[in-house]
């Protein structure tokens, strides 16, 4: 879409249909000739992996609704009896989206880091990173509607608590968090209405990101790939061609990628699941100890960090947010950490405290470290967490920018490539 | 079209307008439906009331109920919770509101105002903060620190008329609209 186009059809038939619907056309200048700097690592082979993942959810996922019943006295059942022990190759199909999930997860996680690290949302790519942020969004509420479906004590919990976050608008305007509630179960409890819905809206949600993947690929097409050294290409001796330079390196490490995949799938389909949803939803019992999946713990650890129940919703909503101004809060006329070593240390210090995040969130509400003999609540350490966080955003990401004396950047990518080795 | 030339509005212009007058009334009649839908069904709102015998609860006992999908709390509550949840200030509550379906919005949360008899104690048993179930507390086994419920899921922490003491939920359990049908039955809902 950069550039312009070098296709050039082969055939008769080609050329006829390039001149009615020019698709090879675009596939060719978008996946095979497609300039990309000549230096992305490894960091940068995950959008393909993310590609692969939607992939194999919506695939697993289309068969598995051929089995599921999404009733609320039938769903556990369907799950745990037809589609795990009757259906061929039921529980395979199962443990790959329940897992595939996990990893879809791990790879956006590593996806979305490294585009921080490098810089990759800033100017001319904001829209890209907020679209970004838009297919993170809508993979969170995609996975809980399918955590709901299988209908154990986790999932009824689960569903109840996060629609009950919307209860809070009571504290705005009284009566109205609880019309919306109501509205979003369809009755006055998490109940066989709501797992409809949510069926629904599980089956629906993966096109939509789909679709805005598309939008992704697109904002990334117009101004091309950023790149570990985060400058501007300069010419045609910076770059080569997506294929078969960049199709041969996003394979080989999709390829391990899928091995640790499977690998959880054969070896530890339960690892990243919790035991409590081996039990059939029960309205009457809450588990002692609700916990969301992993890949939602930090938001999870501030919400509770937060004694107040508007400001816990607030702060955990404005810290998702937060990801989508954050082009306009990095001031610093350089993109990559390579370059900016205040920031590279601030980068790392942010990661140890999403990683610290949740594994707050993953311990009891009332939990305890105990160190040297003093006792230090865990909901401490998780404020303190959270407080980082928003600081990391709001305050230190603006002020750094501003005052860091960033190293000097190379000429070009060609000269930094042909000159010295490619660390991180 | 109105213009530098012809000041008056034409005919055009008056077709423009109504028609999208009428699109964006039509539009918004048109959602409403889509909207709709998704309230609880007329078969939700039928299963709405249920009718409880208290006969078989002792002092001291909580049992519980399911009503609307929810847990519903009967605690018949001894002399000594009662002196309890009666020797607190309104004014020493998080929420000095009654959210007693049977009262007023505006009711304070005295003790008086959270039953109908004393003894009885109707609440539902979802906790404000976020939907979970309270422990109740008893002697044998006390929950938090103020002798009625607590919520392992986020901390709250209820007096023995239910009122909320501390923690992160905003409202005392609420009080579902009921009626003594007879001296040990009660009709919720």
């Amino acid at each position: 879409m950069a550039g312009h186009s070098s296709y050039v059809p082969g055939t008769g038939l080609t050329r006829w249909l390039d001149q009615r619907l020019p698709i090879i056309r675009l596939v060719n200048d978008s996946f095979v000739a497609f300039p990309t700097p000549r230096n992305l690592n490894f960091w940068y082979t995950f959008g393909g992996v993310l590609a692969f993942m939607l992939g194999i959810q919506i695939v697993t996922g289309i068969v598995l609704a051929m089995h599921y019943v999404p009733n609320s006295e039938l769903a556990f059942l369907s799950v745990e009896q037809r589609i795990m022990r009757e259906v061929n190759y039921g529980w395979l199909l199962r443990y790959l989206h329940a897992n595939g999930a996990s990893m879809f997860f791990i790879a956006v996680y590593i996806h979305m880091f490294r585009g921080l690290y490098y810089g990759s949302y800033k100017a001319p790519r904001e829209v890209l990173w907020i679209l970004g942020v838009f297919i993170y969004l809508l993979m969170v509420m995609t996975a809980f509607f399918g955590y709901v479906l299988p209908w154990g004590q986790m999932s009824f919990w689960g569903a109840t608590v996060i629609t009950s976050l919307f209860s809070a608008v009571d504290q705005l305007v009284p009566h109205l968090g609880t019309s919306i509630t109501t509205w979003l179960w369809g009755g006055f409890a998490v109940d066989d209405a709501t797992l409809n819905r949510f069926f629904s809206l599980h089956y629906l949600m993966p096109f939509v990101i789909a679709g805005v993947v598309g939008l992704h690929i697109w904002a990334l097409h117009v101004p091309g790939n950023n790149n570990p050294l985060g400058i501007d290409v300069k010419g045609p001796q910076d770059m080569v061609p997506f294929h078969p330079y960049y199709t041969v390196k996003d394979g080989f490490f999709l390829v391990l990628f899928i091995i640790v995949y499977l690998a959880f799938v054969f070896y530890a389909p339960n690892f990243f699941g919790n035991p409590d949803n081996y039990i059939q939803a029960n309205p009457m019992v809450t588990p002692t100890d609700i916990v969301p999946e992993w890949y939602l713990l930090p938001f999870y650890a501030m919400l509770r960090s937060v004694p107040q129940k508007l400001l816990g919703v607030l702060v955990m909503g404005g810290a998702l947010v937060s990801l989508l101004f954050l082009p306009w809060l990095d001031t610093s006329k350089v993109r990559s950490c390579r370059f900016r070593p205040l920031m590279k240390q601030l980068f790392w210090l942010f990661a140890f405290d999403c990683v610290l995040l949740g594994y707050c969130g993953s311990q009891t509400a009332d939990a305890v470290w105990n160190i040297a003999g003093v006792e230090l609540p865990l909901v401490w350490i998780a404020r303190l967490g959270t407080l980082f966080y928003f600081a990391f955003f709001w305050v230190l990401m603006p002020w750094i920018g501003k005052i860091e004396v960033t190293r000097p950047l190379p000429e070009s990518i060609a000269q930094s490539v042909l000159s010295k080795g490619d660390g991180l | 079209m109105a213009n530098a030339t012809n000041p008056e509005p034409t005919r055009r212009d008056f077709l423009y307008i109504a028609t999208g007058a009428a699109v964006t009334v039509g539009a918004a009649f048109a959602v409403w439906p889509f909207i709709d839908q998704m309230n609880p069904s007329s078969a939700v709102l039928a299963m709405a009331s249920i009718e409880v015998d208290l006969t078989a609860i002792q002092p001291g006992q909580q049992v519980i109920f399911k009503w609307r999908g929810h847990p519903l709390f009967v605690r018949r509550r001894t002399p000594k919770e009662i002196a309890a949840a009666r020797a607190v200030p309104v004014s020493a509550l998080v929420d000095g509101l009654a959210r007693n379906a049977n009262l007023k919005d505006a009711a304070p949360a005295s003790d008086e105002n959270r039953v109908i008899k004393p003894e009885w104690l109707v609440l539902v048993g979802v906790c404000t903060h976020l939907g979970c179930i309270p422990t109740v507390s008893t002697p044998q086994s006390p929950q938090g620190s103020f002798g009625g419920w607590l919520c392992h899921c986020h901390g709250s922490d209820y007096d023995t008329a239910g009122r909320i003491r501390k923690g992160p939920a905003p409202q005392n359990l609420a009080v579902p609209p009921y009626a003594f049908t007879a001296p040990t039955k009660i009709k919720i809902g």
